[in-house]
């Protein structure tokens, strides 16, 4: 049960439970949690490969490290986006930020 | 006492957790996707964050998992929640569900799925040929500061820029209301 594979099954269902997330939603938040799964499952992979293949099991994790800092700048940028996006326009509905189609 | 031992096997213990933490990432993450109330979906990030930590505890690494709980659920989904109360009343409109977008989300999302889990079971995976069994968090940072250097720094640099210039996206907007 504790194999290479059950972890990159477990990392591909969390990468397209994102993607569907990322087209479903309409809420830019939304799409930021989904993003967060997405980049959960890449973190998984890496981890599972370090873990059973890797020849220096120590990359991996710095790897993992690194998609974190990652990912704290870019939920930092994306919500004050976001905040900027609610106060010009009272709704964070993506269909309805249309400023800038030409 | 010795009964008890002789009845809970620990490998069927760390099989049933690691059953429980599959269900639990796997439950969180349908949470986060499904329902249409922002404020479940955090909490389904939350319990799918939770269940990923416990992976990685299995995958052998205890400070790459206390790392995700500390910086997945302890900062990126708090500052997601204050973003959330931030922008929009809760009560005010739920966003309807289009019924064509959520099938061809789900198409898409499915197609992914079945392309990975074909090549995953397809390759014969191969482990090195040498493989060290240092796992230790000293090493760790004996890469960072020495062969991972200039990544480690640059990523300091890039969460400095990432900081501020949220503060300046958010205070501009602040400061000309339209």
């Amino acid at each position: 049960m504790n194999s290479l594979s059950v972890y990159l099954f477990v990392a591909a269902l969390l990468f397209s439970l994102g993607i569907f997330g990322v087209f479903q939603r309409r809420s830019l938040i939304g799409m930021l949690i989904a993003i967060e799964l997405m980049l959960n499952g890449a973190s998984i992979n890496f981890m599972a490969f370090n873990r059973f293949l890797a020849p220096d099991p120590i990359v991996g994790q710095i790897y993992t490290l690194f998609i974190m800092g990652i990912a704290a700048a870019e939920a930092a940028i994306a919500l004050s986006i976001i905040v900027a996006v609610f106060r010009r326009l009272r709704s964070i509905n993506i269909e309805r930020a249309q400023e800038l189609r030409g | 006492m010795n009964s008890v031992q002789s009845l809970i096997q620990p490998e069927i213990l760390a099989q049933i957790g690691f059953a429980g933490v599959l269900a639990l990432t796997f439950a969180g993450a349908l949470i986060a996707v499904f329902p249409r109330n922002i404020l479940y979906n955090v909490l389904g990030l939350i319990v799918c964050l939770t269940g990923v930590a416990g992976l990685f505890l299995y995958l052998g690494s205890p400070f790459i998992a206390m790392m995700e709980l500390l910086i997945y659920v302890g900062a990126i989904c708090i500052s997601i929640i204050f973003a959330i109360m931030l922008s929009r009343p809760l009560h005010l409109d739920l966003p309807k569900r289009h019924l064509p977008k959520v099938g061809l989300s789900l198409g898409v999302g499915a197609v992914v799925f079945i392309m990975l889990s074909a090549i995953i079971s397809r390759t014969a995976w191969q482990p090195a040929a040498v493989r060290s069994s240092d796992w230790s968090i000293t090493t760790i940072g004996k890469y960072l500061l020495t062969r991972y250097d200039l990544v480690f720094e640059v990523i300091s640099l890039v969460l400095l820029v990432a900081i501020l210039g949220s503060i300046i996206i958010a205070g501009y907007a602040r400061r000309r209301p339209s």
